[in-house]
Order: C-alpha cells, then sequence, then structure tokens
C-alpha cells in the first residue's frame, strides 16, 4: 500500500450527547482499493462515513483526498468530489420510477429519456440489470439496491462507500454484487465496504480496518485472516461458538399436515402442502431464498392467519383455527422477521414491548386491568439476560440499534418459556457477538426440552444451530434432513434444485 | 310554477366557470403543498384572509389586479406563520391547520369592519375581438377576466412541472420520503416552507375571487366552506391536477345549477339545493377516488433531521 492515498483521514472526532461516536479515527484508501470496516453495532462505522459522505460534521480531525483538503458541506459536495454512497436503509422512494430515483440523487441529471438509455448502459456493463421504467415500490430487495449502486456508478465515483449490502440480498445476488465490485476496484475505483458478514469481507476485501467504540483497535489483511480472530479484534474478547450436547428428540410437539394457505398480501407466496413434525429439544432449520413462503409460514404457525381445520396440530390438539392469543397461552411463541412494526411497536417503550405479547403467560395482567410494575420487572429482566444496551425499560423500541432490538424481541420470547419457539431471521444485522448470543439461547431453550423452528437466510447459522435442515421454496417445504454432514450442493438442491439459486460457497 | 326554460344554457356554463375559479386556485395550491408532504387545513382561513386583503386594496387602489396581488401576499403571509409552526417549531399539522382557520375567519373579520357594503372597482373581461362572437363558444369561453383564465393555466403549468420538470421531481420525492431526500441532501424544510407558500398565495387568489368577482361584496365568512371542499377535492382527485380540475367544474356546475333552479322555481326547499353542490361532488369524487395509493407518502408527517 505504497500508493498515494486517494482518501486519507486523520484524527476525527464526533461526539454526540452521552457518547464519543468517533475517536481520533484515521484511516487511508488507496485508489482501487476495497476496504473494509469492520465493527459492532454502535462501533461508529456508521458516523463514519456520513462524515465522508457530508452528512454530519466532525468536531475534529481532518479528510484529504488526493492530498489536499476536502470538507463536504453536504451530500453534495461530497458526490461532486466523488463520493458515492449506498445506504444501509435503502434512500429510496417508492412512489417514483427507477428513472427517477436515480435523477433525483445526480447533480446534473440529463433528461429522463436520455438518463434511462446510460441506465441501461451502465446495467448492462455491470451486469446489474434493472429497468428504468418500473416504480421502485414493486422492486425486490436486491433490485433496489441496484438502483442505489448504478445511482452512484452514473457519476463516476473514486471512491464507493457501501453500508451492509449484502444483508438483504440472497447468495445469488452477493455473488453479482461482488462480480461488479471486483470490476469497479479493477477500474481504479476505491470501495469502503462494511459488514458484519466476516466471510464475505475475507472474500472481497484487500485491507480492513476495526473499529471498537468508536477507537480504530486495528488493521488487517482479510485474506490472511480468520474470521474468528477478525471477529475478536471487533468483540475485545475471545468468542464463544455455540455448543449443544447432542440428545435425543422427545415427543412430537408439533405437526402440520398438508399445510395449504393463501397469502395475506399481493404478493406474497402461498403455502403449498407443508407436512413436517417437530419434537421437543430438537431444533428444525428452514432455509431457503427470501420470498419463498417464510414470512407466510411464520405466520400461519403464529396465528396470524388461520388454517382449515387439522393442519396443525400442537401436542395432539388440534390449533389450526385459534388465534395468536390462544396459541400463546399454550406455549406457541413466535418471533417475526421485521423488528420495527412487527416484532415490536416502534414508539412503545421496551415496558410497554413486554407487556404486549407477555402478558398472557407471564401473568401480567388480572381481570383485564395492566399490572405495569410486574411488566417493568419482566421487561428488565431481558435487559439484563439478554445485555440489551439500553438506559432502561422506558426507552421506545425504536431508539434501540438493531442488534439490540433483535436480542429484545428474542430474549422477550425465550424468557416466556416457550414449548415451540418459532423465528424468522433471528440475526438479521445483528453482530457477531450477539448472533453467538441469540443462537446460544436458541440452543439452551432446545437443550431444556423446547422445540424451536429457525427459519434463516444465514445457511451457516442453521448449520450451527440446526438438528435438521428443511428447505422452502415456491411455498412447499422439502422432506427434513439431518443438518450434519449436509454438503452445500445437497442444500443448493433442497433450495431449488438445478434450475434454482447457486449457493454461496460457505 | 317552475320554469326550466328560463335557464338559459349558455349563461349557465359560462356562470360555472366563474363559480368553480375559487375552488380551482384553492385547491391547485393544496396539491402543492401535499405534495410537499405537509397537510394544510388551513385553506379557508388563508382564503377569507385573501378576500379581505384583496378587497381592501383594490378598494383603496381602485385596481382589481393590484387586489389579487395583495390577496396572493396576504395569504402567503398568513401561511408562513404556518409553515413556522410545523416545519420550525415541529408543531402538529392538522392542529395548527385548524388554528389557522380559526385565526384567518377572526382576522379577516376584524380588518373587513369598515368594507361592508362597499362596491368593489370591476376587473374588466378580456377583449377577445371576434373570438366572443362565435355563437354559443364566444360567450362561454371568451367573455371572462383574466384571473379565471390564469387558474385555468396554473392546472395546466402545475401538472407540467409536476410531471417534467426537476424541480416538481424534488417536490415529489420530499412528499414521498423526507429521510430518503435529506440524506440525498435536498432540504426538505426549505421546500416545504416554499410549497407552504405557494399553497397561501394560491388560496388568497381564490378568496379574493369570491370578494372581487363572483360576489363582488365583502360580508364575513363568505368563503362558506370552499376552502374545506378544496381540501376534500385533493384528497378525491387522487392528487392529479386534471382530475382536480373535472372536479372543480362539477362542484361549480351544481351551484350554478341549484342556483338557477331556486331562481327557476322548483319544488324543493332551499336548503336542499344548497347543500346538494357539497353532497354531489363529495360522492362523485369518492368514487372516482378508488386508488388511495396516489397519496405522498410522508403527507402529515412531522419532518426532523436527526443523524
Amino acid at each position: 500500500m505504497n500508493e498515494k492515498p486517494l482518501l486519507e483521514l486523520s484524527g476525527l472526532t464526533k461526539a454526540y450527547p452521552g457518547v464519543v461516536a468517533n475517536d481520533d479515527v484515521s484511516l487511508r484508501i488507496a485508489p482501487g482499493e476495497v476496504h473494509a470496516l469492520l465493527g459492532e453495532n454502535g462501533a461508529g462505522k456508521s458516523t463514519l462515513v456520513k462524515m465522508i459522505y457530508g452528512l454530519v460534521k466532525p468536531d475534529a480531525g481532518r479528510m484529504q483526498m488526493h492530498g489536499t483538503g476536502f470538507a463536504p458541506a453536504e451530500p453534495r459536495a461530497a458526490r461532486a468530489a466523488g463520493v458515492g454512497m449506498v445506504f444501509q436503509h435503502f434512500s429510496l422512494f417508492d412512489a417514483l420510477t427507477v428513472a427517477e430515483n436515480i435523477a433525483l440523487g445526480m447533480e446534473d441529471a440529463p433528461k429522463l429519456r436520455t438518463l434511462s438509455q446510460r441506465i441501461r448502459e451502465v446495467s448492462d456493463t455491470y451486469g446489474l440489470p434493472l429497468s428504468p421504467d418500473r416504480v421502485v415500490g414493486d422492486l425486490s430487495a436486491g433490485e433496489r439496491q441496484r438502483v442505489e449502486i448504478i445511482r452512484c456508478l452514473l457519476q463516476e465515483p473514486k471512491l464507493l462507500i457501501m453500508d451492509e449490502p449484502t444483508s438483504v440480498l440472497t447468495p445469488q445476488e452477493v455473488e453479482i454484487l461482488f462480480k461488479t465490485l471486483r470490476k469497479l476496484s479493477a477500474e481504479g475505483t476505491a470501495i469502503l465496504y462494511i459488514s458484519h458478514k466476516l466471510e464475505e469481507i475475507r472474500a472481497l476485501c484487500d485491507s480492513a480496518t476495526i473499529l471498537r467504540l468508536g477507537k480504530v483497535v486495528g488493521h488487517c489483511t482479510p485474506s490472511e485472516t480468520s474470521a474468528r480472530d477478525m471477529a475478536e479484534m471487533m468483540v475485545g474478547t475471545v468468542l464463544k461458538t455455540p455448543t449443544r450436547a447432542g440428545k435425543t428428540p422427545g415427543d412430537v410437539v408439533l405437526s402440520l399436515t398438508g399445510l395449504s394457505a393463501k397469502s395475506p398480501s399481493a404478493f406474497g407466496m402461498p403455502l403449498r402442502e407443508i407436512s413436517v413434525e417437530v419434537r421437543a429439544g430438537e431444533v428444525l432449520g428452514i432455509g431457503g431464498v427470501a420470498g419463498n413462503g417464510q414470512d407466510e409460514l411464520l405466520a400461519a404457525l403464529s396465528g396470524e392467519t388461520l388454517s382449515a381445520p387439522g393442519m396443525i396440530a400442537f401436542r395432539g390438539r388440534d390449533v389450526s383455527v385459534l388465534g395468536p392469543t390462544p396459541r400463546r397461552a399454550m406455549g406457541i411463541l413466535t418471533a417475526p422477521e421485521e423488528r420495527l412494526g412487527h416484532a415490536a411497536a416502534p414508539d412503545m417503550s421496551l415496558t410497554e414491548n413486554a407487556m404486549l405479547t407477555g402478558a398472557a403467560r407471564e401473568n401480567l395482567d388480572r381481570g383485564g386491568l395492566l399490572d405495569w410494575s410486574a411488566a417493568r420487572s419482566f421487561a428488565e429482566r431481558i435487559i439484563s439476560t439478554f445485555d440489551v444496551r439500553t438506559p432502561g425499560p422506558g426507552n421506545a423500541a425504536r431508539s434501540l440499534s438493531g442488534g439490540n432490538l433483535q436480542k429484545f424481541v428474542i430474549g422477550r420470547e425465550v424468557l416466556q418459556r416457550p414449548d415451540l419457539l418459532v423465528v424468522n431471521q433471528p440475526t438479521w444485522g445483528v453482530d457477531a457477538s450477539a448472533a453467538a448470543a441469540i443462537r446460544q439461547a436458541l440452543l439452551d431453550l432446545a437443550e431444556n426440552g423446547a422445540a424451536i423452528i429457525a427459519i434463516s437466510q444465514d445457511l451457516d447459522e442453521l448449520m450451527e444451530i440446526s438438528d435438521r435442515f428443511a428447505a422452502l421454496n415456491e411455498g412447499r417445504l422439502s422432506p427434513p434432513r439431518p443438518a450434519q454432514g449436509l454438503t452445500v450442493d445437497e442444500i443448493g438442491m433442497m433450495m431449488g434444485g438445478a434450475h434454482g439459486m447457486e449457493v454461496a460457497h460457505v | 310554477m317552475m320554469d326550466l326554460s328560463a335557464i338559459n344554457p349558455i349563461l349557465f356554463v359560462a356562470g360555472f366557470l366563474v363559480a368553480a375559479t375559487p375552488l380551482i386556485f384553492a385547491a391547485i395550491g393544496e396539491l402543492v403543498v401535499e405534495k410537499s408532504g405537509v397537510l394544510n387545513l388551513g385553506v379557508e382561513g388563508m382564503m377569507i384572509t385573501g378576500a379581505i386583503c384583496g378587497f381592501a386594496v383594490a378598494v383603496e387602489t381602485g385596481s382589481p389586479l393590484l387586489g389579487f396581488a395583495a390577496a396572493a401576499a396576504g395569504g402567503a403571509l398568513l401561511s408562513l406563520l404556518f409553515a413556522f409552526l410545523t416545519q420550525i417549531a415541529l408543531a402538529n399539522q392538522v392542529a395548527s391547520g385548524l388554528a389557522l382557520t380559526l385565526f384567518g375567519l377572526g382576522l379577516s373579520a376584524l380588518l373587513g369592519q369598515s368594507y361592508v357594503g362597499v362596491k368593489p372597482p370591476r376587473l374588466g373581461d378580456i377583449d377577445f375581438g371576434p373570438l366572443a362572437d362565435i355563437p354559443v363558444i364566444g360567450p362561454i369561453l371568451f367573455t371572462h377576466d383574466i384571473i379565471l383564465y390564469l387558474g385555468i393555466a396554473l392546472v395546466a403549468a402545475t401538472w407540467a412541472v409536476l410531471k417534467f420538470t426537476r424541480a416538481g421531481l424534488v417536490l415529489r420525492a420530499v412528499g414521498e420520503s423526507h429521510d430518503a431526500a435529506h440524506a440525498l441532501g435536498y432540504h426538505v424544510k426549505r421546500i416545504r416552507t416554499l410549497a407552504i407558500m405557494f399553497g397561501g398565495a394560491c388560496a388568497g387568489v381564490g378568496g379574493a375571487y369570491i370578494s372581487l368577482i363572483r360576489v363582488p361584496q365583502w360580508t364575513e365568512g363568505m368563503t362558506a366552506g370552499i376552502g374545506w371542499i378544496a381540501l376534500a377535492l385533493v384528497v378525491f382527485a387522487s392528487w392529479k391536477p386534471w382530475r382536480l380540475l373535472l372536479g372543480a367544474y362539477l362542484f361549480g356546475g351544481i351551484t350554478q345549477l341549484q342556483l338557477n333552479l331556486q331562481g327557476a322555481g322548483v319544488a324543493i326547499p332551499v336548503e336542499y339545493l344548497a347543500m346538494s353542490p357539497y353532497l354531489i361532488t363529495i360522492i362523485v369524487l369518492v368514487i372516482l377516488s378508488a386508488d388511495k395509493s396516489a397519496a405522498p407518502a410522508s403527507l402529515g408527517r412531522t419532518f426532523h433531521a436527526s443523524q
């Protein structure tokens, strides 16, 4: 790395009331370099890139681009200087078309027709298929991200910042993205890449800077460092791999017989003839590309959508036509994928959120009157048991970072001693140590005799915690197979067969 | 007994173009405001303020056009109060809008005390020369004042700006997702404040059209709910300018028709006739507004830039 740096940051500091988000951070990126920025949730990665992109002004320190001072007052200035950014939470407008969205992110956008032409050219060049006339609201997560990437590429950036780009992508889409990024890097564009997924960073990045609590704690060359070592540098302690004792499963807790259900939403996937049994003490992992019936399966199990009689039996009793509350009372608990708005009410406090799902099993209401002090101590118990970092149970769910809220919503269900726990994407967007804690909690729960259904798109995770593995494909569930010794090819076949997706090599 | 032959179809059509104009102004202004993601329920208050500002300045200067300019300024000034409350003080938009209406009604009554019974100067019709002599079409289309044509032009211009220009795209983007627009570096508050002022100016002109041309005189509360109809019209027109124009003409047409029917002595109680334009407009627009998806996604939500 003897090249003259494209971007050099020295001594950047930014403090918010009560927290120093960045403390004396220095960083160099050479042209064409793919540089990873690693750190747990709240380590200050987002603040750092926001300063580079002109959304936040540093309190101290300076930035240099091509050896001259660089202090963008607003994103416009950063874009003019050749910095492009793909956001973690997409900054797109659902009601507008692809071309209109792209025009909004450009300084001198050409006429829409010319722009559409250029969008087609760029999407061909970089292998990112995208039609400029489609309305963004109808696009998949991967396609939305392409809109953002193409918006950046059209401005020929010298530095492309990507904030957790793969957290919403299927393995297939990740492959496409990586090809694009390698091509860009070969053309001399530097890439600053933020991610939790260490294997991805090892595959893609030339160098890495690791942040912990706002400070740079180390640098490494990802291809020569193991994922475990990187994770330990991020966390600052030795990482525990979830452990489980092999145990023979107990009685059948849940049995699905020909479960079929229409999707509640227009763009959803109907469930088709799902039959499976889950036993006490067993973790059934369910994989599959997003949108193949995961949300619908969770809704059918939680009771949000009711099924025809005889399809769902819990401990031998038909629960198909029971709603969520009676099912909860019986011990069927669920934690849906979407944290804000589905698993938790964003603007309500953690105490209120604890009350919402815990009322029945934790006796938080008596004859219709709410017992707030019991709810508060239940919320406090979740917070302490699952190391949720928040000032207290009175804080709104929205104020928690994604990983912390995820620990809260999973912890809330685990502490209610479920007989069957269904989780969807339990560690989505959660950093390594929090993810390990959540997985361990699920395994401990199974150890104590609960049945677990873990729906996830993270195959590594499923292989780590599942006893048996099955895949959802177009609303059908493959017959489950023992997870141990399952090969990548076999999983790929289960997830869609030869004509389906290619599984990322784990 | 009723005598429908007393209704002259040519005068009737020409009349409803006039009756619809205040509504067109108020509604197109509110459409722009709502497209930027702000719900301003103060249309009625800005209209009545515009009505008295326009009336007073026209009387004092003798120039109706200066009156209309003053009406626009008055409406925009009052809307700045709303902009301050909602964009800077981050107050609730619904409450602020209602307060604005009540404030405008009171303020206009105060300002208008000495103008009750005064006759304003008349704004002449545009001279289209021989065009006005064309049978039927001439008297319907070419015998109006400039403000009426300006209203139609404003609808066309709003449509074109929203659809074809970058300014329109940015406005829609801000109304669609203020967080995303902010992340891209657009000044959400500035854009919204400008939109609110535009809405205020339009409502003011609409109000002055009532006090200077349609009626023409000053009475307290003379806008009589047109501002509320304008608000409903924007929603039921699914935020589409041309549909809004159609709705306004429908309302104007029925208003004119019921006046003519009253004049012809139809045996229906006057109260029913008087409420019919409101009722029918709302019914028709409810039927038309099947696609609710057109609402700007950030409509009515307070924007606060937080990192």
